[in-house]
């Protein structure tokens, strides 16, 4: 399959799949679409950083929980006709945020980054919960108000998905863009991209800031999804939950990640409901997939669409 | 504050850094000397409290308990490692599997604890030989805390003795810096690899059976430890097992003088002190930085 006609097909799927939600009549089945495309937003702007540019950062939860925690305390505290201008707030805050963070963590290598990340997420999870008086801590936000035609599942569901859909837009023309190249590029050869000119921590760190940016919205949307928001968005099982939903889809396909999200979410729904060992299942599954389809599930599908191809290896797009 | 309170203070912390650093150092020679990120270490230093449980309601013997929660997570280690680490080893994005890899042992090892012996807390009481306390002036420290920190030291010149100073461990240290160099030279690397990852995971499940009488024994309780570990091993240098046991003193009485000037933040001191190395020290106290080679 060529990689346009890919893409195509991806997006048209996203388009027809998710916005055909509207037309379904079942609370339950739109909430977990909503979770998917908020999840999956999450997910494909982690893998900006991760799966285009090689960063592995283990702190992204910090960006989701951030951007909940903005939309939620202002929200709460002005009520429910600020909660727009609260998710506006949210890009701005995270990018400040991520500029920050970013400019310290980029200096460090590989596996020093990941734990450096880590650390500041695991901090920012710990104040949220000993703050009670600013944040009232480990009983997290509930009831949070949102605007009158915001109310209701599917009327909530439209709106994420509008949001969503504009942000994976604008992050798919990063990702064809010459930007979203150099980011490949520092990916497969730092030292090269630096002899072309090109200054690479700064790209990086452009790359961390639009990523945490993307992150934040998505925990902005979750916010007013169920209305209750808690520290835990914070920890480091969050980040590592998306890193394998990440995997699971497949990081070098663009929309590799929301399909990984979309099987995460549809899983625990269902094994969830029938057994209490949930996580020892997704354990086994995850072993399967290093073991046996490192590509994930869009790098699967590639392999076998080649078969059918006439020349050429389809691995070789990312 | 009186002086007595300070020492008290120092001794408790001294016996949670040697715990902390009991299970770092298994970390350390896995992350350091393997190089394989092994998130999965917490896990083994549970399945050693539980193993050392179950030996002990058999045998009704602390050290029998202690020797099969040592061997019986080195076992599930190497096994782990032959089946499914060694496979993946020299892949593209090799670390980011390695993660997920062993992500998917903790939710494995969590869940088929709670199979196994069900989500209740469990407990093992000290031996009656150490059960005692010693009262040095004013001051009175359990013998087994006491025993706990030598062990610490026993460990950690044990581990230096033979990393540098014995033929293994130098043919340890070369496979570890050019693994096909000392495979030409006739050195089965990937059994060497193997013992090492059996070794360092044995060493996180003495590490729990040691624990195991002065906490709970429960599922997640090695999730929890992880964290505190990778510090450890990250502040110290990669391997680094002076730097580990430092680190670990410096972590165990930053939260024990913490808990007494600010009871409500000390559970964040432990990452402050790491982002504070790290933004300082850019790879751990201990490692030399090799030039600037960086772009």
């Amino acid at each position: 399959m060529n990689h346009r006609l890919e893409t195509t097909a991806l997006w048209s799927a996203y388009v027809l799949l998710f916005g055909g939600m509207i037309f379904v009549k079942n609370e339950h089945a739109i909430h977990i679409a909503a979770q998917i495309v908020i999840l999956g937003l999450f997910a494909i702007s982690f893998n900006i950083l991760f799966g285009n540019t090689g960063l592995l950062s283990f702190g992204q939860a910090l960006f989701y929980g951030l951007g909940a925690y903005v939309t939620g305390m202002i929200a709460k505290k002005f009520g429910g006709d600020h909660f727009l201008w609260a998710l506006l707030l949210v890009p701005l805050v995270a990018m400040a945020v991520a500029l920050v963070l970013g400019a310290l963590s980029l200096r460090l290598s590989d596996v020093y980054f990941t734990m450096l990340t880590l650390a500041f997420a695991q901090l920012v999870w710990g104040i949220t919960i000993k703050w009670y008086d600013f944040t009232s801590g480990d009983d997290g936000i509930q009831a949070i108000p949102k605007p009158e035609f915001l109310a209701g599942g599917l009327h909530y569901y439209v709106f994420a998905f509008l949001v969503v859909t504009v942000c994976l837009y604008l992050l798919w023309r990063l990702h064809r863009s010459p930007f979203g190249t150099i980011l490949k590029g520092i990916r497969q050869n730092p030292t090269r991209v630096n002899f072309l000119g090109l200054n690479v921590f700064r790209h990086k760190l452009l790359a961390y800031v639009i990523s945490s940016c993307f992150t934040a919205i998505a925990g902005g949307l979750y916010a007013g999804l169920d209305g209750s928001i808690h520290p835990d968005m914070f920890v480091w099982t969050m980040s590592g939950g998306i890193i394998l939903m990440t995997i699971l889809g497949g990081m070098r396909s663009f929309f590799g990640p929301i399909i990984g999200v979309a099987v995460f979410v549809l899983l625990e729904d269902v094994v969830g409901r029938s057994t209490q060992y949930w996580s020892f299942f997704i354990g086994a599954i995850m072993i399967v997939v290093v073991m046996l389809f490192p590509k994930g599930i869009v790098g699967v599908s590639r392999q076998f669409a080649g078969l059918f191809a006439k020349k050429g290896d389809p691995l070789e797009h990312s | 504050m009186s002086f007595d309170v300070l020492i008290s203070q120092f001794l408790g912390g001294l016996s949670v850094a040697m715990l902390l650093f009991l299970v770092a150092s298994g970390l350390t020679l896995i992350f350091g000397v393997a190089k394989v990120f092994n998130f999965a270490h917490g896990s083994f230093y549970m399945l050693g409290a539980y193993f050392s449980f179950q030996a002990i309601n058999l045998f009704n013997n602390f050290w029998i308990g202690a020797l099969a929660g040592a061997i019986g997570a080195g076992l599930i280690g190497m096994v782990l490692e032959i089946c499914f680490i060694r496979r993946i080893s020299g892949r593209e994005e090799e670390g980011a599997f390695q993660i997920l890899l062993t992500y998917a042992f903790i939710l494995i090892i969590d869940d088929g604890v709670k199979f196994i012996w069900g989500p209740a807390y469990k407990t093992i009481s000290k031996p009656e030989s150490l059960a005692g306390a010693l009262t040095v002036g004013p001051v009175t420290i359990p013998t087994y805390n006491l025993f706990i920190i030598l062990l610490g030291l026993v460990i950690v010149v044990t581990a230096w003795y033979v990393l540098s100073r014995t033929r293994m461990g130098k043919i340890i240290q070369a496979a570890s810096t050019d693994t096909q160099m000392v495979g030409m030279l006739g050195v089965n690397v990937s059994l060497v690899m193997s013992l090492l990852f059996g070794v360092a995971t044995a060493m996180g499940g003495l590490a729990g059976a040691m624990a195991a009488p002065l906490r709970t024994i429960a599922p997640g309780t090695g999730v929890e430890i992880i964290i505190d570990s990778l510090i450890v091993v990250v502040i110290g240098g990669l391997g680094n097992f002076w730097g580990a046991l430092f680190a670990a003193i410096l972590i165990g009485e930053v939260n024990a003088f913490g808990i007494l000037w600010l009871p409500q933040w000390a559970s964040l001191l432990s990452f402050a002190v790491m982002i504070v190395v790290l933004i300082f020290k850019s790879k751990g106290l201990f490692t030399r930085e090799q030039g600037r080679k960086k772009i």
